[in-house]
């Protein structure tokens, strides 16, 4: 009896399922840790009962039907690897011209200057240095806000709230991540942009910091929920064996939890990175939408993708304007990437720890 | 056999949706094409829904594209009516002649006015299209509201924030021919995604400055009187100033069509011209042709 589900529920009340009254009951039980020998087998018994009984009625449209099924789970399963390369695969297409004989086009420019002027009618340039440091400085700042929010509200709901504030705290949260961006995007550009404006003295209120706190606050219930996700997930065992040791719950949770879960809270802010880079609508609305190199937090930015989002629109379809704006499609898609492959290689070096 | 019968089902409700869908654009037995300029899409896509109240038997498809594309598609032959923010070329009319062996018409359906805002309680009266021009071009000079000669209340650090639109609007195109002379835009302007957030912007912020639609102006912000040539006089921008030439920052809004227009081109371009299509190009921040006619 080791696992926290064995505890609540003991097998005694579980073994009836086995006994066939309703079919898909008895899968429930599949992923449970040990100490349940004693009804662990009853699925099995179940499908070999009806095995015998079903399968040579089966007609070969019910075969045929199977296959099928099992084809579109089959799909579903590579789909993922399939659309990912898909999309990079028409992103880069459209990007490839201008990258391979652009008119105005130099690689090395593109990535390391900050000058864009991708429609003047003199000297065309397509700098996106600016574009990715906003980028990344908006979402670094959101980073630096969202995380000890995150975790500590995941800290806090999964350890230390009772259950009816547990309750309530998880559907507000929920309630949190289910405004739209383009909302968020309408707080940055009224409310918050006014408060920065009255308290810091800013000359202008749509800025980094604008775009970083609402990032912040979109990133926040994700990292709450995956992170309370990855902490409920450490055995309860490990929670016993500190308290058993005489540790404080501080103790516990710094010492034993937050070491036991990292992988999984690792995730969770990587997916507030996430949400934080690919968000468009809100960040075209708060950061202000300069191209600027910012030197600090009230200095309006522009990002990658809001780039896109303003401009592609009006962009001559098949013009190297367009294409550099996939281009920076690929850029953005390069960069999320490494930013994953780091974590994924952060986490297995732990692991090898 | 199921799948047969669904099969068939999913036919007749297609049959049932293509149909749906051509039957009512039957009930319109013209059909306009209508291309052309960017900054007049929505404009004439707001003549387009309007007109619909006035007859179902004309229906009109508005696009956009560039004013030259529609003048190019004009003369091709594969639109009826023209779109344009800036004169035909002459190079143009002559291709058209060439092509259909008929002289362009054009109508001015209305005016674009670009305002300069400010911040209401900015003291600057005045700016001259070489202060335009050193505030916003790449290597201007002007960064500081003290380097125009005035203190801003509520901008301590004096800065000039910059209000620009994103690259690709008509609107930018016109500020930076008709005030820069084409050169290009200092970076770190702040880009905005349409006429009306400009002037909301430039309301919330002492220290910006920003151009924008005339028509988009609210109670928070000021418009400057404009002056194209530092000698010269500065015009503020009213109806009056805007259909008399005077205010430098204003272009027409043409419709060209090949030829004199009949039927129900014609039809289209008298109510274009009536109070209700006036009152159409007032409500989407541009200047009618007849003061007064489409206020009220």
């Amino acid at each position: 009896m080791t696992g926290r589900e064995g505890q609540s529920e003991p097998p005694s009340r579980r073994t009836p399922v086995g006994e066939g009254v309703e079919p898909g009951a008895g899968r429930r039980g599949w992923g449970a840790g040990g100490g349940r020998a004693g009804w662990k087998p009853a699925p099995q018994d179940l499908q070999q009962r009806r095995g015998e009984g079903k399968r040579p009625r089966r007609t070969g449209w019910a075969r045929a039907g199977e296959r099928v099924i099992e084809g579109i789970i089959r799909t579903s399963g590579v789909s993922a690897v399939l659309f990912v390369l898909a999309i990079f695969f028409f992103v880069f297409r459209e990007a490839a011209p201008v990258l391979f004989g652009g008119e105005h086009f130099k690689l090395l420019p593109f990535l390391f200057s900050v000058e864009w002027y991708p429609t003047s009618a003199s000297n065309v340039r397509y700098g996106t240095l600016a574009l990715t440091v906003g980028t990344f400085s908006v979402t670094a700042l959101a980073m630096v806000l969202a995380v000890p929010f995150g975790l500590g509200a995941a800290v806090f709901v999964s350890e230390f709230c009772g259950p009816r504030l547990k309750e309530a705290l998880k559907v507000v949260i929920e309630l949190l991540a289910a405004i739209p961006s383009v909302v968020w995007g309408f707080i940055g550009l009224t409310v918050m942009s006014r408060l920065i404006v009255h308290f810091t003295g800013a000359p202008v209120g749509v800025n980094l910091l604008n775009g970083g706190i609402i990032l912040a606050l979109m990133s926040v219930p994700i990292i709450v929920s995956i992170g309370e996700d990855a902490l409920k997930a450490v055995p309860d065992s490990y929670r016993e064996a500190g308290l058993a040791l005489g540790a404080t719950r501080w103790q516990l949770v710094y010492r034993v939890l937050l070491p036991a879960a990292r992988n999984g809270l690792l995730a969770a802010v990587l997916l507030g990175v996430g949400r934080a880079v690919g968000e468009t609508m809100a960040v075209l609305m708060a950061t202000g939408h300069a191209v600027n190199l910012p030197l600090g937090v009230f200095d309006s930015v522009r990002t990658l993708t809001a780039n896109v989002a303003a401009e592609l629109g009006e962009a001559p379809a098949g013009s190297d304007h367009y294409r550099v704006l996939f281009l920076t499609g690929v850029l953005l898609f390069s960069l999320t990437f490494v930013v994953n492959l780091v974590a994924d290689l952060v986490i297995r070096g732990w692991r090898r720890k | 056999m199921s799948g047969v019968r669904a099969r068939v089902a999913l036919g007749v409700a297609l049959a049932v949706l293509v149909g749906s869908g051509c039957g009512r654009r039957n009930h319109a037995s013209v059909v306009i094409q209508n291309k052309g300029s960017d900054t007049m899409v929505n404009l004439a896509q707001a003549w387009a829904e309007a007109y619909r109240e006035v007859t179902t038997d004309v229906a009109i498809e508005v696009s956009g594209g560039g004013s030259g594309v529609g003048i190019a598609a004009l003369m091709r032959g594969t639109i009826d009516l023209a779109n344009s923010s800036r004169d035909i070329k002459p190079r143009e009319i002559e291709e058209v002649r060439r092509h259909t062996g008929r002289e362009p018409a054009e109508v001015i359906a209305g005016y674009d006015a670009l305002a300069i805002f400010v911040h209401r309680d900015n003291p600057i009266e005045m700016i001259t299209f070489e202060q335009l021009s050193a505030i916003f071009r790449e290597d201007g000079p002007v960064t500081r509201w003290s380097q125009l000669g005035v203190q801003v209340p509520g901008c301590q650090r004096d800065r000039i924030i910059r209000v620009s639109r994103q690259s690709s609007s008509g609107t930018y195109e016109f500020f930076r021919e008709r005030v820069m002379q084409q050169r290009d835009f200092k970076l770190g302007s702040l880009d905005m995604n349409g006429s009306k957030e400009v002037v909301e912007l430039v309301g919330n912020t002492p220290c910006a400055i920003g151009y924008s639609g005339m028509g988009y102006a609210n109670g928070r912000v000021k418009m400057l009187k404009v002056a194209a040539r530092s000698d010269g006089p500065a015009v503020a921008p009213t109806l009056e100033s805007t259909l008399n030439h005077r205010y430098p920052i204003a272009r027409s809004l043409h419709l060209y069509t090949v030829g004199e227009p009949t039927g129900a081109l014609r039809d289209y371009l008298d109510w274009i011209l009536s109070d209700a299509g006036q009152r159409v190009v007032q409500d989407c921040g541009y200047v009618p042709v007849k003061p007064g006619g489409g206020s009220h």
